[in-house]
């Protein structure tokens, strides 16, 4: 039975939800807003403040009882809005096409982190769950006075709420609160961002009881795209808005000491911006925008290039100093129990400085209209930062900024999005019109932040009887977040950056996610300064799985290279040594699928130059599990590798959306496979050359693996955890320990591209 | 005719777009792909890499792909220009676009005018293609979410919709 604590309070809560705004302004003599602002009453007629604690945050039934659903995360193209719809239909018991999923609008959305870390159902999809299930729970208690029925003899079906044993007796959402807006607070953990957790008194549905989670439905935002019809971050046009264009130094650290305007005074409303390091042009049409780049005279202060060369770059890290250590979790004693081996495995790999390299350039569009109230639309994954470094950039109250995320071309982490809507804002302000800032191929590809290049050394210690006693894991490398990963503070931007802003790297790396159980065990990671300490296009931060790929094609080759020197399957030695249930789970479900065949590596039944090979690689990722088989084929006289096929055991607990899931895998695993086969940042001593697709080249579609098999392993009990990034951590381990099964060769650093793997193999 | 920079002049251009007559001020080295977005309004093709190195600005020109984004408007002449806005709807879609969205394949989307212009001027000229030939003929446009298998799969069953 529903009970009112406060029982003077009935009243008003009846009289608000029978006689609404009018009825109460004529019967008493108090206004609307006095009788709202006691806040009792489940529903109102004014949108509650957009703060973390109020249901109305998340979710709001609209006069046809259709629901919308406020998300401070976004899709980067995989469909999460779908699971999302999933997920709150679910609890709420509504149809799921009745369910819209608004993202990223920091007007109507409270920041849960945007896209960041897989953690758009594993923390994004809880906070809807919870939220959902609390909009339920108080709607089936407005259902309960209407109907003057106790509440646990209510049921709902499709947004209707009736008796479970009349359903005669009903009500709707949308007549119990349609139009209005839930005054209902919830129990907020006081943390905005991935961490945001507000639960209401609601308890969710036990996962037996679904039946929209786990269907595998339809994205509905493909038709929109191909037909045209949908807008990108590109495609935002406003009244009276000019285009920007951003230029950078020849020189990686020069700045422009003289500016020569009037070289493009033939292109209309051309003007140029100039701050310190800062240098844009606007112009009235697009094309003239992008001529005045070109023909702009700039002189600019000479610097020491600041870059070793390219083929030095290991060598660098190497010697350079450590600015961080970080030790996790050591077992027992690895220095004393490495004196004791009976024999010691050691390598070192290497992996080089990764691009987002974004499918077009970042773009942004900034508005500041007279009253000085700012619009940014922004394709960035995370737009509540970006409005809070526009703030800060533009010296600004936050509350004066909109960011309106529309989704852009490609973002795989912290790329050039953050960077564009800052440098827009600049610009806006400076000639006082909108403007619409789009970088350049070659500012997308060299200018954005950098997946960290690494180095990581590891050696095991085996004892006279075969066994391993000893682990021992260190990387060193670029910092993972020596520009953090949002915009939301200047020192991060390049726009910032470039304007002087005093700078504050930070540092972080990471270590092996497994379950390897040794007795002696010790990982680690050691951070480098950076090369260069501001507006460099060789920073560093997060591109898809921030430093996984680098860190597990490390850890994962390495356990390949001792299983070899045991002379044992590398399978076999794996759940010999990984201990938990669901790793081990992972493992053998990718070796069955696969018909993996039990054998050491390398083969060595091939002869001629077209040879091939399977491997396996296997790791954890903030609560998912993922192995991998990979089968490769490879000429020897080209050293041109073919990815062929790959088997791929996903375990992320409760499954959402398989269908959803399988497609976010199987493009993961595509771009993994680019990354280990092709990607490296190219640089010289001024800066990167790698500034087009021909210079920084991806899979060609050419080279599409003839399949990627995801066998999806569902544990309805487990919570959700990601999806969108742990599949490509293992990736590149799997194809270097395919490459070895077939050749007996050994390549420790990535790309594998033709001319590094033909060299090897030489 | 106004005067836009020292050594072009602006010029007066018809253009057949989507089949409506269109005219376009313009310099005469300027791109097509900047007259489609910001003259004409087409919101489609996308800006890539301005180097025809991606095909995320692809149109049709007379039924060919061409990359818009290097393609001066002094070169389109009468021709007939395509975009994905004109190559189908959802109540008179072309099959690519079908099999595109029954594929389910984006992720992001950025590529897609390349894959499906390019595909669907290919499957006119080729009847049930290989998948190598399908892959030849897509060779070089660029998708940076790894969506390849969405996308030949598409394209597969795109082939088998043209017969």
């Amino acid at each position: 039975m529903n009970t009112h604590n406060k029982p003077s309070n009935f009243s008003r809560r009846n009289l608000l939800k029978t006689g609404g705004a009018l009825v109460i302004s004529v019967g008493l003599p108090v206004s609307l807003d006095t009788v709202l602002a006691v806040r009792t009453a489940y529903a109102q007629g004014a949108k509650p403040p957009l703060v973390p604690n109020e249901l109305a945050s998340y979710i709001a039934v609209n006069t046809d009882g259709s629901v919308t659903a406020y998300f401070g995360k976004m899709d980067m193209g995989q469909g999460l809005f779908v699971a999302i719809g999933q997920i709150v239909a679910e609890e709420l018991d509504v149809p799921f096409k009745s369910v819209t999923v608004l993202m990223g609008d920091t007007a109507n959305s409270v920041n849960q982190g945007g896209a960041s870390g897989s953690t758009g159902i594993q923390l994004g999809g809880k906070q809807m769950r919870m939220a959902a299930a609390e909009a339920r729970r108080v709607l089936v208690e407005m259902a309960a006075e209407k109907l003057a029925l106790p509440a646990d003899q209510l049921t709902v079906t499709d947004g209707v709420v009736h008796a479970k044993s009349d359903t005669a007796k009903k009500i709707s959402y949308a007549d119990l609160i349609g139009g209005r807006y839930f005054n209902v607070q919830l129990d907020w953990n006081k943390q905005t961002g991935n961490t945001l957790y507000a639960p209401g008194k609601a308890q969710p549905k036990k996962p037996s009881e679904y039946k929209i989670v786990g269907q595998p439905i339809h994205r509905e935002d493909i038709a929109p795209k191909v037909y045209a019809i949908e807008d990108f971050v590109t495609d935002i046009k406003v009244p009276g808005m000019v285009h920007g264009r951003m230029i950078r130094p020849p020189v990686a650290g020069s700045v422009p000491v003289k500016i020569d305007e009037s070289s493009i005074s033939q292109f209309k409303g051309a003007k140029v911006v100039w701050d310190k390091g800062f240098l844009g042009v606007v112009a009235e049409h697009e094309w003239d925008a992008i001529q005045a780049v070109e023909k702009l005279k700039v002189e600019w202060s000479a610097v020491t290039p600041p870059f070793p060369e390219q083929s030095t770059l290991f060598d660098h890290i190497r010697k350079a100093p450590v600015r961080k250590r970080e030790v996790e979790k050591p077992v027992g004693n690895v220095e004393e129990a490495f004196k004791t081996a009976a024999k010691v495995v050691e390598a070192e790999y290497e992996w080089p400085f990764q691009s987002h390299a974004s499918m077009g350039p970042a773009c942004a569009l900034v508005e500041i209209k007279p009253d000085g109230n700012v619009t940014c639309w922004t394709g960035s994954q995370k737009s509540h930062f970006v409005r809070e470094g526009v703030a800060l950039t533009l010296g600004i109250p936050l509350d004066k900024v909109r960011a309106i995320w529309v989704p852009g071309p490609g973002s795989y982490g912290r790329n050039d999005a953050d960077d564009v809507a800052g440098d827009a804002a600049v610009l806006a302000k400076a000639v006082g019109k909108p403007v619409r800032l789009q970088y350049s191929r070659e500012q997308g590809t060299a200018w954005d932040p950098k997946g960290p290049a690494s180095i990581h050394k590891v050696r095991a210690a085996i004892d006279a009887s075969g066994q391993v006693i000893a682990y021992e894991f260190v990387s060193k490398a670029f910092s993972r977040v020596d520009v953090n990963t949002n915009g939301s503070q200047p020192h991060d931007t390049l726009t910032g950056q470039s304007l002087g802003v005093a700078l504050k790297s930070g540092d972080g790396f990471g270590v092996p996610a497994e379950s390897y159980a040794f007795a002696n065990k010790l990982t680690a990671w050691e951070t480098i300064p950076p090369l260069l300490d501001r507006t460099s296009p060789l920073r560093t931060s997060h591109l898809r799985d921030p430093v996984g790929p680098q860190i597990h094609f490390a850890s994962e080759s390495f356990m390949d290279e001792v299983a070899a020197t045991l002379n044992l399957d590398p399978i076999e030695f794996r759940l010999r040594h990984v201990k938990d249930p669901r790793d081990i789970a992972v493992i053998k479900a990718a070796a069955e699928k696969a018909g993996w065949q039990a054998r050491p590596s390398p083969r060595k039944d091939q002869t001629g130059n077209k040879v091939s090979g399977r491997g396996m690689a296997y790791s954890q990722r903030n609560g998912t599990r993922v192995a991998i088989v990979a089968e490769v084929d490879i000429d020897r006289r080209t050293g041109k590798i073919w990815a062929r096929k790959f088997t791929v055991a996903h375990d992320c607990g409760l499954v959402i959306n398989p269908d959803g899931l399988t497609k976010t895998v199987e493009g993961n695993i595509v771009q993994g496979v680019s990354r280990t086969l092709w990607e490296e940042v190219k640089f010289d001593r001024n800066g990167v050359t790698s500034i087009d697709w021909a210079t920084y080249p991806i899979l060609d579609i050419t080279e599409t693996p003839e399949s990627v098999d995801v066998v999806i392993i569902n544990r309805p009990t487990v919570d959700a955890s990601g999806g969108g990034e742990p599949s490509i951590r293992p990736l590149a381990a799997a194809i270097a320990n395919a490459i070895f099964d077939a050749t007996g060769v050994r390549i420790r650093r990535v790309p594998f591209s033709p001319d590094r793997v033909k060299a090897a193999l030489s | 005719m106004r005067i836009s920079k020292e050594d072009a002049v602006s010029q007066k251009f018809s253009l057949n777009v989507n089949g409506k007559a269109h005219t376009v001020d313009a310099d005469p080295d300027m791109p097509l792909l900047y007259a489609l977005r910001n003259d004409i309004g087409l919101n489609n093709p996308h800006f890539g890499c301005g180097l025809a190195q991606c095909g995320a600005c692809t149109v049709h020109l007379d039924g060919q792909p061409i990359r818009s984004c290097v393609t001066p408007l002094s070169a389109v002449g009468t021709g007939k220009v395509v975009t994905l806005a004109g190559l189908g709807t959802p109540e008179k879609p072309h099959p690519v676009q079908v099999a595109y969205v029954e594929e389910q394949v984006p992720q992001c989307g950025y590529c897609i005018n390349g894959w499906i212009m390019t595909a669907a001027a290919f499957l006119e000229t080729k009847k049930k293609p290989s998948e190598d030939e399908i892959k030849q003929a897509l060779e070089g446009l660029k998708c940076r979410c790894g969506t390849h298998l969405s996308i030949l799969r598409a394209v597969k069953r795109a082939a088998t919709m043209m017969g």
